[in-house]
């Protein structure tokens, strides 16, 4: 049988809420807010796999919970109940939510790259580009600069920055070029899985592309598993292999991209899908 | 040998914001064997392309099953097989032609041919000999290989589609209207190639509005009205 591999990340029973939640709160949600107390369920019972190689698209309107997904997943934000597995963490049979720090720290150095939509929670903006590369390979145990130097220039390489520029700091670098440091640096330890939140939000069209078309190459190139936020389903449709639909902290629909966009069951998706211009 | 059982598959769409259900095709019923070529024709909006979505999971059936004689599963149910089974089958053994092109932006003819190999582990050197070989194949012009394909001909992106389905030798092609809006020596040319694939086994069920372009490669025509067989 051709698919028998583990996925990189299983998800189990996310739920993430602000506030002390009480009894009513299943049965008096508006949106994702309990009209009895008052507590907020940024994420409810999210389930999810991302099997190796695979790109997996998460959509959905603002606040539906996709960052906090993606944040729970990269340790920035604490679960409130949930399991996580990934397989390259003791072979996917501990709750990587129950790691110690030092533990966690490693899984966010050496297993997972995270590009944030917003540069700056990504990168240090007065360092060089390749000072924040280095940073990163330091920060998993390397201690060999002329390995570190070579490294960087590899991996800005690959995301088409001039090795010229890799002593400067990002803060002088356009929101396109700052995107594509930021992706060089999350894949500066050969990660497993990348999460990219929103990526190019923000880019203009040609940027957008040099983008995508990078992105494609190197999860073809180095094999590896995405889970990729975007509220763009031009993005979606271009890259995503399966597609997950989030409403209110909740997932609403899953299913192949193309049969999420062009046969979409839920009345949500089927409002997002014709709201495309 | 069987290699595709469409049993009593039926599709509708329920649309929230107008509150009712458009019927699309229903009681649908047919086999395919292998090597075999089938044509669907009837009217614009009779049903035909949602039978080949369906079969595609790009539409989710309704009811109905659609059985398919996999080499790697065995006989399964499309309707119910898993996206990671559907995800494996499309890169491996069901291949999918429209008339519309869907390239990755800043991708060359030949890479776009080279990715489909590249996804299933192909080696590089050996995705970029087959792709020319079936650029050659499908007669795309070699001073056109390495340009992007947004600013092709209806014939020329036909033929890329082709090619870019084809590379990886498909056990059962779906061709949704692909001859539309192509001239007729480029027809021609098109009707030559499934001929020719059709003789290396390839199994297929093609949309064509054109009658004519049928005659000697079908083995059997069904006409679609109003979502039924007739």
């Amino acid at each position: 049988m051709p698919l028998t591999e583990q996925p990189v990340l299983s998800v189990k029973n996310l739920t993430v809420h602000y506030g002390d939640g009480c009894p009513l709160c299943a049965a008096h949600l508006e949106k994702n807010r309990c009209s009895a107390c008052g507590t907020v369920w940024a994420a409810n019972d999210i389930c999810l796999d991302v099997f190796p190689g695979e790109i997996l698209g998460i959509v959905g309107e603002s606040g539906s919970g996709k960052s906090t997904l993606m944040q729970s997943i990269y340790f920035d934000v604490e679960p409130t109940e949930g399991q996580a597995y990934l397989s390259d963490y003791y072979k996917g049979e501990k709750n990587i939510w129950m790691a110690s720090s030092a533990e966690k720290r490693t899984i966010k150095n050496n297993i997972m790259g995270m590009v944030y939509q917003n540069p700056i929670l990504g990168l240090r903006m007065d360092y060089s580009a390749a000072a924040n590369i280095a940073e990163k390979i330091i920060a998993a145990g390397s201690r060999n600069a002329g390995q570190m130097t070579e490294r960087a220039k590899e991996l800005l390489t690959a995301v088409e920055i001039l090795t010229s520029r890799m002593s400067e700091a990002p803060k002088n670098f356009s929101g396109g070029m700052q995107q594509r440091v930021q992706i060089s640096k999350a894949l500066a330890n050969n990660p497993s899985l990348l999460l990219l939140d929103e990526v190019t939000t923000g880019l203009d069209l040609s940027v957008q592309a040099k983008v995508l078309d990078l992105i494609r190459k190197i999860i073809a190139e180095f094999g590896i598993s995405v889970l990729l936020v975007s509220h763009d389903l031009a993005v979606i449709r271009m890259l995503a292999d399966r597609t997950i639909v989030m409403l209110d902290g909740k997932i609403i629909e899953s299913g192949l991209t193309d049969q999420i966009l062009e046969d979409p069951q839920h009345a949500y998706t089927q409002q997002l899908v014709h709201s495309l211009l | 040998m069987e290699i595709l059982r469409i049993e009593d598959l039926t599709k509708n769409f329920y649309l929230h914001n107008a509150g009712k259900e458009i019927k699309s095709c229903h009681d649908i019923d047919f086999t395919l064997e292998e090597g075999q070529f089938i044509g669907i024709v009837g009217l614009s909006g009779a049903g035909k392309s949602t039978i080949l979505k369906c079969i595609n999971r790009t539409y989710l059936t309704t009811q109905g099953n659609i059985i398919y004689n996999s080499s790697a599963f065995g006989k399964l149910d499309l309707t119910k097989a898993s996206e990671r089974e559907m995800l494996y089958l499309r890169k491996y053994e069901i291949g999918y032609v429209s008339q519309f092109l869907n390239v990755m932006p800043r991708t060359t003819a030949k890479e776009h041919v080279m990715n489909a190999l590249l996804e299933i582990g192909t080696p590089k050197e050996q995705a970029e000999k087959d792709a020319k070989d079936m650029l050659f194949y499908f007669r795309l012009a070699e001073d056109l290989w390495d340009l992007y394909p947004n600013t092709f001909s209806g014939g020329e992106r036909l033929r890329l589609n082709l090619a870019h389905t084809m590379v990886t030798h498909p056990r059962l092609m779906l061709l949704d209207e692909p001859t539309a809006s192509l001239d007729n020596k480029t027809k021609m040319l098109v009707k030559d190639m499934l001929i020719k694939l059709k003789d290396k086994k390839t199994s297929m069920i093609g949309i064509f509005h054109d009658l004519e372009f049928m005659d000697g490669i079908c083995d059997k025509v069904f006409n679609i009205s109003e979502g039924n067989m007739i």
